[in-house]
This record gives structure tokens, C-alpha cells and sequence, in this order.
């Protein structure tokens, strides 16, 4: 019944549902002349005049931006981009340009100007529905899946019972089982033993968005942990809290001290405290040295994402031109900015022997980011596969990474942007980097953080739906749509996400932020650019060597 | 001998060009190389630094701790010692500064090196490279080109080889006329012919132009060439200079073709910059590469401002104008600069390599610069600085070179026969002065040396460990399918050579090497063919039929793959690792009995390390944590090792 209804929305935007002898021309293919039809969340296309037809199905969420131009018979042209244009002639066509959230850009010559600007308009409404009950993940229901499979890899209850070692010393609470504490985090939490839900009330409330300081990252070496949460909501007047104190104090508990990586340049962190945010003062929080890393965050790493796109799109064939747009991109620039800062993080843990709390303002992107990355250099555990996408589900899923409001737009868009931000794939470049500089550390292949990469901004799957976990629960997202973690597990779905030279090592991997060591990643940027099969095919040889050798003859 | 004053110096310490991590260790020198070992450790970290290597040697004006020395390699290597007293760094850098610049040729190291083989051996060597069965392989001679005599005594061109190749139709005055109009007599000859179009490569000097001067013969020389191709009526000359360069040597009474004289030529110019300009733009990247904590923004403002990408593109874009040419439209080909030694090098050995698979073997690409680069006289010993000579003659054209092939293998990993390890060992050897193939500026001068007699072959060493240069991804069968390259000219394909500029800087290296990995297992696999084939037909000889018989082979236990020994990551064994081994070979030959006990020697190594290579905070400087770390000692776990960090279990 309400799928009917839904159904019914859709149909309102779809003027025009079939286009005939459309010439559809993507990346790695000679044009293609076939039917062109637009559903309530798909794009349509089938080629038929060949003995093998050829499909296209995309999904409008993936579509950043369209750009269209009609012409009539007498040679008029005009373009507009993202207006309604009201020129009706007979005998004319038109051409889309569609710009795909996951950068691979299309294009459609359709016949009949009419047509044209109705397929336009109707792709420009569904691809923006904001509405998350309507979008596809709600109705994809393939027969290789059962909305009865469990959703997600594992809770925190689970995490927490694996590590025997830290549970003397740390405990599970469920004072946000109703999320009344703080609205991103999990209903559970991992917080020190000695702390009691009194406290951690209190010093929710002296945080910004109420992340209190909660476990992130237990060092099984040698005991340290991450600890991670949003600014202390000092102010202007230097407001003070015990338990905030009390909190991160048991935190250190017997070694002498801790460190606090802001990700925030010192001078931000004093500003913040204008509009009632702020850092632990020296004098209130003696046992803790304060470093700050100034990571880019929001819109400043949306631009450089732009630019970036925009350079590998440039077509003029000139190295200057190519290597300052590079450089005015800034995106290199971020990657050594995350790499090293989560290098710092993990040095202090493994080679200093401290605990580290890690906070920006809203501990929401950068304070992830870096977490994240810490714990790839150190556990060995976090870089198998399956390690990998736990790790994602807990410290971005669960912790509370507004996907939603960060990958509603990507590098195309005309839009103005919102809270738009590229952190997710800032943080697969990264593990990108990791992978190139230790081939054989990782477990998960290039292709995963690819299909990671498309899948964040447009998906079947309902994992990376809403902004946190509390918005989950009110849709009822974990019952009503598939999750994707458990279905790249699938042993069909597996072996393609698999690095073949995977080869366990118990150390640290500690990468080089020269820049000299970082690259571009060119299997996303330049991933519709020619030459690009090659790697592919590369990537075929390499598993046959490995497959060879394992086999024994 | 007579020049080095201090043979040895201890404590002398050695700084790392991007940490603060200082060795301390002993300083010797030697009549061929310097040498530093590190003191006070079980594996101790050596450095072998060849004279002929070094470019430079500088004195820094005095510290506490003593005088600074830096010396700075052709092979980009950059050391910075600092030696305790003032007396022996001046002993040091005196012996040095007469050491590196060698005033005759039989003072280089090619002459006194002596790698155990007899003479037979030696010529071997020598006669690995036949360029006149490479001019056959090509379909050359045929009904359209000719080896010609004229230059048997160097009698036309002393900067040419003896054996040439020209139309049929042109005659011995054409080409004594032609070359009396082209700069340093270069008259146009054939370097490379595409059999299936019939279109040739041609390659010659600047013609004497001028302001207007004509020369019939050139002329005919142009005409003899077109008529050779039947395909196309016109042929392209190619002027890789840029416009205004051109323009400017015909005040000079030099210049290029015009139109207007030559029948049935295409003009183009493509823009390539001269040797000057390559050696300050080399510079240049070398100086932003070397600062220590680059930020990624200095680095690709450094890229971009330096140029080099830029000039390397140039090149490739020259030689890809080159392939079309020839291979779609099936026209020849004429290519010069000024002299037509350096980027008319440049052009046509890669315009070959783009349409011949055969270039992309190892021995291919050895012909490949033994034809286009040695015996048509490219200035290794003044472009490389082997004698005292002028600085201002110094180019790295040649390394360009091998940046562009590599810049190629980079967009078809599977199209070359080797790695670019090979690419590196040839830069090392072009530099080292050790084997004889490039000392000299011409063929000519070579034979006055009497190299063939008194030094030996690069190649020759080259192909003895070829295994150490393997490609594991090439893949031969691309030879017949994709014979042609066709390389984007997009510039993000165009990458820093890290591996050739920080060579010796670990710091900046992946950590795991895939080419190292991949070449074990499929060594490996390689292995277990042979075993099995053994077995099968060891049970043949004992009269069990095999093919019912499946043979099965317990899974293999992964191993890891042996730590490379060599300081970069998959890089072959330097030459000294390499005398080692060679030396550890020869006593195990001795003993045989010994020989077992080495296997497990061999073996033990390869199990009992656990390691990331070079994989430690200490170098990365992610923070200032100097200072609150300097109180704590290293974990006991990382020990060093050829300056590799090690971690055991």
C-alpha cells in the first residue's frame, strides 16, 4: 500500500517514461543507439540492435549533475544548465550530459526536444528526493537476499566481549539506549570501569553534541588506548567540568600521561571558544600534553575535491596546466595531513606508550579520520577484510559519520553546498596510500575501496543511509533495507575485493608522508580515463601468479 | 695512489639527508672508491661509493662537532658525513677533488677493473651486440637501401659509425655533397626501417642553411629517401628543436630545411629543449626533491616549476608524432636537431620503441642504445663529465631517455621484458666508467682506446644476471597482438621517478614490493615445474606410466619472500653485494661439502625475519615529538641493517 503510494510520487516527476533510438555514448564504449527509460529510481538504457544487447542501469541517486542543450532545425541552440528551458519545436533533439556521483560522465543525444528536457526535469527531481523512506535502498529487494540476514557485522557488545584484556579496565554502558545523551553516538558505549553513568551525564553535557570522551582503540601490546570525542564546550569563560576531568584522568589512569591530538590548528581551537567551544586548558587537565594538526575539513575539502575532478578532466594535454591545478586542488596536501596525524596518534600509543584522546570540534569527520587510520597502522586485525568493514561500521557507522549530509553531492554539482564533505573518501584515499606503500600488508584490494567509494554516495544497500544511528532506528532502516558489509562477506561477492599478495604481518605499518611517497589515486580519479583497463588486466596477472603458486602445479 | 693522504678516518658520522638519525662509522679511501662502515654494530651498514661516481664534494665551513663533507653522486646519492678534525676532512676532500676528475682516459676504472674472466670470455662480451645482423632483422639491405662504404675510415663523418645505410639511389657524391651541407658532416641515414609499411627512419644533423644557401645534393638526398616508400609521397623532416631555436642558428649560417627548396617534404617542428636547459631543469628538481620535510605543495609547485615533466612529456610527444608517422600514414621519417647526437637520440631510439616489440626485450633494448645512442655518437663522456672537461657540456639526456622508457612501462606494465631495475643499473653503469661501452664521444675514438681489448661489456654483465631485472608481469604474447604503442599524452600520466632520484633515500620508498613478490612466486612456480617434471620423469625411467597418475602437490607452505639484500626494495644486488655473493660462490665451489650447510644458512634467513621493510615512525617525523621522546630509549626490537630498519620475533 505504501509502496504503491510511494510509486504514485514517482510518477508525477516521470513525464516522459520511453525515449527510442537514443545515442548513448560512455566511457570505454563506441556510441550505442538503443531505448532510453526513466523508473522511479533507475535510468534505463538498452541497446538491442546488436546480437549481444547491452544494458545500462543507473541509479538517478548516483547522478551529481545533469547538463542539457537542445537544438531545433533551424540551428538554434541553447544551453542551460539546470533550468526549465520552454522551447518547443518539432524535429529537433537534444543532448544530456549526466555527471555521475561516482565521476564517470555520460552522455545522451535523444530525439525530439520535448522528450529531451522531460527526461531532463524528471532526472533532476528523483535524483534529488531528500526524502529517505523513498529512496532506493527502502525497495531494492534481490532474490539472493533476505531482509531476515542480520544487518551490520557486529555491535559493540560483541567488539567489547572479543577483548578480553581491556575489560578489567573498561565497561560497556548503555546510558544512550535511547540516544537522550547524545544523539550520534551508538546505543553503547565503551567508557573506563571506574566511571558510573552519573558522570558520564555530566561530562556528555560539557561536549559538543554530547560525544563524551568513549573508547576507540584498545592497544592490546601494551594497554594504551584511543579515546576519542567532540570539543570541551569551554567558552569564552573558561567553564570547567570535574567529571569531564575525573573522566579523562581514569583515563591515563597509573601512567603519567596522555596525549590530546586536536585536529584543529591551535589558533582555531582558541577561536572556537568564542562560539562556546574550545580545548582542555593546561591548567585543568595537567596530565595531558595537547598537540594540535591542522586538518582541512567541510567545505574547503569539498572545493579541493572539485578542483581536483576538474583537473583530471582537462582535456588541453599541458603539463603545467595539469601540475598547478594539481597543486591549486590541495587534495595531496590533505592526504599528508591525515597520514601524518594518524601517524603521530599511532606513535604515541606504540612507541611513546601513552594513551591518546583525539578531538576536533564536532568529532564527527576529522576525529574518525584519524582514528581510523591509526588503528590500520597498528592492528594487524583491522587489515583483513572483514576486519576492515567492521572497523568501518563501528568508527563511521556507528560513531555517527553524517553520511548523509557529507555525500549528498560530489564533485559535480551545481548545488550550493551544504554540509557536503569528502571525508569518507579522503579516508579511502588514505587506506589507498597504506595499501601502495605496504602491497602486501592489506587484505582488501583496491576494488573495495572503489565500490566503498560509490557506494557511500549512491547504494542498494542501507548501510550508508542517514547521519547516525538514532535516524536509523526511527526509519526502521536495519529492517527495511540490506546491508552492504554483510554482502561484500558473501563468498560470491569475496574473492573479487581480495588483495592476491595479502600476506599477514603482526607489525606496525608506518607509511612515509613524504610527498615524494604519496600519489594520486588514479584508479578513482582516473578511473574513466583511457588506459585505465590496463591495471586491470595487470591485476588478472598477478592473481593468476598467486593462484599458480598456492595451487602447488 | 699517490693522491690519497688519509687512507682511513674513524668516527667520522654519517647524517641521514631527511631525519636526524646520525651512523657513526669508519671512513676509507681507496685508489676506486670511497668507503664508509659503520662502527659498533653486529650488521653493519656499508657504503661503497665509486670516484667516477661522484659530482661533487663540498666542504662546509666547520661545527662543533666537527667539518662537514657532502659528496654528491651522479647517481643521485647524497651523503653528508662529518669528520672530527679539520686536518683529515681536508685530506679527504683534496684526495677526492683530484680522484673524481680524472684528466685521462686510461685512468678510469673500466681499465683496472677485472672481473676474473679470461680473454675469450671477454670478447664474448664484445660480440653479444652485431648491429649489422639488427639492420638484417630489420629487412635491411633490400631493394631500396644499401650499406654504404663511404665512411669505412671515418673519412666522411668521423662521429658516425663505418657501416652506414642509404638509399640505393644515392650516390657516393650525393653523400659526400650532402655532408659537406649538414653541421659535423651528419648527412642523413637510415637508424630504423618498419618492414610492413616500408616507411624509414632517418636521422642526420642541422643542414647549413643559413639565410638562403642551397645544396643540390642534400636535396637529392631528401629525394633519394622519399622514393624509397612508395607508400607516401611526401616524408616528414623533423626539427625536435623549438621554432626560435632553429631560427637562431641560421645567423650562424645554420639552420633547417626549407620547404620551397626540398621536393616533397613536410616540415615540424616539435620543440624538444637543448642540453642547457635539460641540466637546469634537472637541478632544479633535484634541489626541491632534497629539502627536507617537503610539504606536498612545494613538491608539485617543484614538479611544475622545475619543468622536467614538462620536457619529458616533449619527448615522448616526439617520438609518439614519430610512431604515426610511420606505422598509420606509412611515411618516412628525417630527424635532427643541431648536431644530431642528443635529441635526435632521444627521438628516434624511442619512436622505435613505441613500434618495435623487439626494443622492449632486454637484449633488444641493449642493440636499441648500442645502435642509437653509441655508435651514433652521443657524447657519453662529455654529456656524463667521465674527463675533467667542460661543464658546460654536461647534459643528462641520456637519463632523460630512460625516464621516458620508464614513463612507458608505467602506462604498459606488461609490454617490456624488463623492470626498471635495469633501466637504474644501466644509469648506474653509464656513470661508473667500469665497463667500456660508453667511454668515448664516438665510435671512432672508441677504437683508439682499444676498449674491446682492455675493457669489458656492460652487456655481457647485464645478461649474466638478468634474472635480477625481470619483469613479472611482461607478457610476450603482447608482441604479436599490440606490436604498436600507442602512449596517452595526458599529463597526469607522467609521474616523478622516485625509485631512479631517491635511489639511495629509504625513506621514501613503498615498504613491500610488489616486483620483489611477484618475481618470487613466480620463481617459485618455475621451481615446481621443474620438480615435477623431474619426478615424472624419474618415474618414467622406472617404467611408471605418468599420465594416469595425477601429481599432486601438498600446498606449499607461503613463504615469505627472501629480504632483499640490496637497500632499495626489489632492486638488484649493488656491485660490491654482488662480489660478495660472487665470492661466497666461489668457496662453496671449493667445498662442496660446505654447500649444504650455506642452503641452510639461506634458508634460515628467509624464515627467521618477520619484517616490514624500512617500515618505522622513528624516520617518518609525523610529529614534534622530539622532545618528549628523547628521554625513552628505541624499542629493543628495531635493529638496523644496511639502513634498513628490522624488526625481529
Amino acid at each position: 500500500m505504501r509502496a504503491c503510494l510511494k510509486s504514485m510520487e514517482f510518477s508525477e516527476h516521470i513525464k516522459t517514461a520511453n525515449v527510442e533510438d537514443v545515442v548513448l555514448k560512455a566511457p570505454f564504449h563506441a556510441p550505442m543507439k538503443g531505448t532510453l527509460c526513466v523508473t522511479g529510481h533507475h535510468l534505463l538504457f538498452s541497446d538491442r540492435s546488436g546480437d549481444s544487447s547491452w544494458q545500462l542501469l543507473l541509479l538517478l541517486r548516483n547522478i551529481d549533475a545533469i547538463e542539457k542543450s537542445v537544438e531545433n532545425l533551424l540551428g538554434y541552440s541553447s544551453q542551460s544548465l539546470n533550468t526549465g528551458s520552454n522551447f518547443r519545436a518539432v524535429g529537433s533533439s537534444g543532448t544530456i550530459t549526466i555527471k555521475c556521483k561516482d565521476l564517470c560522465i555520460l552522455q545522451l543525444d535523444i530525439p525530439g526536444m520535448e522528450e529531451c528536457l522531460n527526461i531532463a526535469s524528471s532526472i533532476e527531481a528523483l535524483s534529488s528526493l531528500d526524502s529517505v523512506t523513498e529512496m532506493y535502498p527502502f525497495f531494492y529487494r534481490p532474490s539472493c537476499l533476505s531482509l531476515d540476514d542480520s544487518w551490520g557485522l557486529s555491535t559493540l557488545e560483541k567488539h567489547y566481549d572479543q577483548l578480553g584484556a581491556l575489560q578489567a579496565k573498561w565497561r560497556l554502558s548503555n546510558i544512550n539506549s535511547d540516544f537522550s545523551i547524545c544523539p550520534s553516538y551508538p546505543p553503547t558505549v565503551i567508557v573506563p570501569q571506574s566511571v558510573d553513568d552519573q558522570m558520564l551525564v555530566k561530562a556528555a553535557r560539557f561536549r559538543q553534541g554530547g560525544r563524551f570522551p568513549v573508547l576507540s582503540y584498545y592497544h592490546q601490546k601494551n594497554g594504551m588506548v584511543i579515546v576519542r570525542s567532540s570539543q570541551p564546550l569551554t567558552g569564552a569563560n573558561r567553564k570547567r567540568c570535574k567529571e569531564d576531568e575525573l573522566l579523562l584522568q581514569t583515563v591515563i589512569d597509573s601512567s603519567e600521561r596522555g596525549y590530546i591530538i586536536d585536529t584543529r590548528s591551535a589558533q582555531q581551537a582558541h577561536q572556537a571558544r568564542m562560539t562556546g567551544g574550545g580545548f582542555e586548558s593546561k591548567s585543568c587537565y595537567n596530565s595531558w600534553k595537547r598537540l594540535h594538526r591542522h586538518m582541512e575539513r567541510g567545505k574547503v575539502l569539498q572545493e579541493s575535491l572539485i578542483k581536483l575532478v576538474e583537473a583530471c578532466g582537462d582535456q588541453s594535454h599541458n603539463m603545467d596546466r595539469w601540475l598547478s591545478k594539481l597543486e591549486n586542488s590541495k587534495w595531496l596536501t590533505h592526504i599528508h595531513s591525515a597520514l601524518s596525524t594518524a601517524g603521530l596518534v599511532a606513535e604515541c600509543v606504540e612507541r611513546d606508550g601513552h594513551s591518546v584522546l583525539v578531538h576536533g570540534s564536532e568529532g564527527t569527520d576529522t576525529t574518525l579520520l584519524v582514528c581510523t587510520l591509526a588503528q590500520l597502522i597498528l592492528d594487524p586485525e583491522t587489515r583483513t577484510l572483514k576486519g576492515f568493514l567492521s572497523l568501518l561500521e563501528r568508527e563511521w557507522v556507528q560513531a555517527g559519520h553524517p553520511f548523509q549530509l557529507r555525500c549528498a553531492r560530489s564533485a559535480y554539482s551545481h548545488a550550493r553546498l551544504k554540509q557536503e564533505a569528502p571525508i569518507f573518501l579522503l579516508l579511502l584515499d588514505c587506506v589507498w596510500q597504506l595499501g601502495r606503500q605496504f602491497p602486501l600488508a592489506l587484505e582488501l584490494g583496491e576494488p573495495l575501496l572503489l565500490r566503498l567509494a560509490q557506494e557511500a554516495y549512491a547504494s542498494d544497500f542501507g548501510t550508508f543511509l542517514c547521519n547516525n544511528e538514532q535516524e536509523r532506528c526511527a526509519l526502521g532502516a536495519k529492517d527495511r533495507t540490506h546491508c552492504l558489509f554483510q554482502f561484500l562477506l558473501k563468498s560470491s561477492e569475496r574473492e573479487q575485493y581480495i588483495n592476491p599478495l595479502y600476506e599477514p604481518t603482526d607489525f606496525a605499518i608506518w607509511p612515509s608522508v613524504q610527498p615524494q611517497s604519496l600519489h594520486l589515486w588514479e584508479g578513482l580519479f582516473l578511473r574513466w580515463a583511457d588506459h585505465s583497463q590496463t591495471m586491470e588486466e595487470v591485476r588478472d596477472q598477478i592473481w593468476s601468479i598467486v593462484t599458480e603458486h598456492c595451487g602447488g602445479s | 695512489m699517490e693522491h690519497i693522504r688519509t687512507p682511513k678516518v674513524e668516527q667520522v658520522k654519517l647524517l641521514d639527508r631527511f631525519s636526524n638519525k646520525t651512523i657513526t662509522g669508519t671512513l676509507h679511501l681507496t685508489a676506486t672508491h670511497l668507503i664508509f662502515v659503520e662502527s659498533n654494530s653486529t650488521n653493519a651498514q656499508e657504503i661503497w661509493i665509486l670516484h667516477h661516481h661522484i659530482a661533487s664534494v663540498e666542504k662546509l665551513p666547520l661545527t662543533t662537532t666537527g667539518c662537514p663533507l657532502v659528496i654528491q653522486c651522479r647517481n643521485f646519492r647524497l651523503v653528508h658525513f662529518v669528520v672530527p678534525r679539520e686536518r683529515d676532512c681536508h685530506d679527504v676532500y683534496s684526495s677526492l677533488l683530484r680522484l673524481l676528475r680524472p684528466v685521462s682516459y686510461d685512468e678510469l676504472y673500466a681499465f683496472s677493473y677485472n672481473p676474473k674472466q679470461n680473454d675469450q670470455q671477454r670478447e664474448e662480451g664484445w660480440q653479444l651486440i652485431d648491429l649489422g645482423a639488427e639492420f638484417e632483422r630489420m629487412g635491411v639491405p633490400c631493394d631500396q637501401w644499401q650499406l654504404t662504404n663511404v665512411n669505412r675510415e671515418y673519412k666522411v663523418c668521423d662521429t658516425y659509425p663505418r657501416d652506414l645505410y642509404v638509399p640505393i639511389t644515392a650516390s657516393t657524391p650525393i653523400i659526400v655533397g650532402s655532408s659537406k651541407f649538414r653541421s659535423k658532416g651528419r648527412f642523413p641515414v637510415l637508424t630504423y626501417f618498419y618492414q610492413e609499411k616500408k616507411s624509414a627512419m632517418c636521422r642526420c644533423s642541422q643542414p647549413l642553411s643559413g639565410f638562403s644557401a642551397r645544396c643540390l645534393e642534400d636535396e637529392h638526398m631528401l629525394q633519394a629517401i622519399s622514393k624509397t616508400n612508395h607508400n607516401c609521397r611526401f616524408i616528414y623532416v623533423v626539427d625536435t628543436r623549438p621554432k626560435l631555436n632553429a631560427l637562431a642558428n641560421r645567423a650562424a649560417g645554420k639552420g633547417y630545411e626549407n620547404e620551397d627548396n626540398y621536393s616533397n617534404i613536410r616540415f615540424q617542428f616539435v620543440g624538444i629543449e637543448n642540453i642547457h636547459i635539460m641540466r637546469s631543469s634537472l637541478h632544479k628538481l633535484l634541489e626541491v626533491m632534497g629539502t627536507r620535510s617537503l610539504s606536498a605543495t612545494e613538491y608539485v609547485i617543484g614538479l611544475e616549476s622545475s619543468g622536467w615533466l614538462r620536457h619529458v612529456k616533449a619527448v615522448v610527444d616526439a617520438a609518439i608524432f614519430l610512431m604515426k608517422a610511420m606505422t598509420v600514414e606509412g611515411a618516412s621519417v628525417l630527424v635532427h636537431c643541431s648536431d644530431g647526437w642528443d635529441r635526435t637520440a632521444q627521438v628516434c631510439s624511442l619512436g622505435a620503441l613505441l613500434m618495435d616489440p623487439y626494443y622492449r626485450t632486454m637484449k633488444g633494448f641493449m642493440v636499441l642504445i648500442e645502435k642509437d645512442w653509441i655508435s651514433f655518437g652521443h657524447k657519453f663522456a662529455d654529456r656524463c663529465d667521465q674527463l675533467d672537461g667542460d661543464s658546460k657540456e654536461v647534459s643528462p639526456v641520456f637519463t632523460q631517455f630512460l625516464e621516458c622508457v620508464w614513463q612507458l612501462s608505467e602506462q604498459f606494465p606488461q609490454a617490456f621484458e624488463f623492470s626498471e631495475w635495469f633501466l637504474i643499473q644501466i644509469h648506474e653503469h653509464v656513470h661508473s666508467c667500469q665497463f667500456g661501452n660508453f667511454l668515448g664521444n664516438c665510435q671512432r675514438q672508441r677504437e683508439d682506446l682499444h676498449l674491446k681489448e682492455k675493457t669489458h661489456s656492460l652487456w655481457a654483465h647485464l645478461l649474466a644476471e638478468q634474472q635480477n631485472y625481470l619483469n613479472p608481469l611482461y607478457d610476450p604474447t603482447l608482441a604479436e597482438t599490440q606490436p604498436v604503442l600507442e602512449p596517452s599524452t595526458q599529463p597526469f600520466h607522467f609521474k616523478f621517478w622516485r625509485n631512479m632520484y631517491h635511489q639511495f633515500d629509504r625513506s621514501m620508498h613503498p615498504r613491500q614490493s610488489i616486483l620483489k613478490h611477484v618475481l618470487t612466486l613466480t620463481e617459485n612456480n618455475r621451481e615446481m615445474e621443474n620438480t615435477i617434471r623431474s619426478l615424472e620423469s624419474k618415474l618414467q625411467q622406472y617404467g611408471v606410466s605418468v599420465s594416469p597418475l595425477k601429481v599432486r602437490v601438498a600446498p606449499r607452505e607461503r613463504t615469505r619472500p627472501q629480504r632483499p639484500r640490496s637497500l632499495i626494495l626489489g632492486a638488484p644486488l649493488s656491485r660490491k653485494e654482488a662480489q660478495q655473493q660472487l665470492d661466497e660462490e666461489a668457496v662453496v665451489e671449493a667445498e662442496e661439502a660446505q654447500e649444504e650447510e650455506g642452503e641452510e644458512d639461506g634458508l634460515a634467513r628467509s624464515c627467521g625475519e618477520r619484517t616490514v621493510e624500512g617500515s618505522s615512525a622513528t624516520e617518518n617525523g609525523y610529529g614534534d615529538l622530539e622532545e618528549a621522546f628523547s628521554s625513552k630509549p628505541e624499542p629493543a626490537v628495531v635493529s638496523l641493517e644496511f639502513g634498513v630498519a628490522r624488526m625481529t620475533c
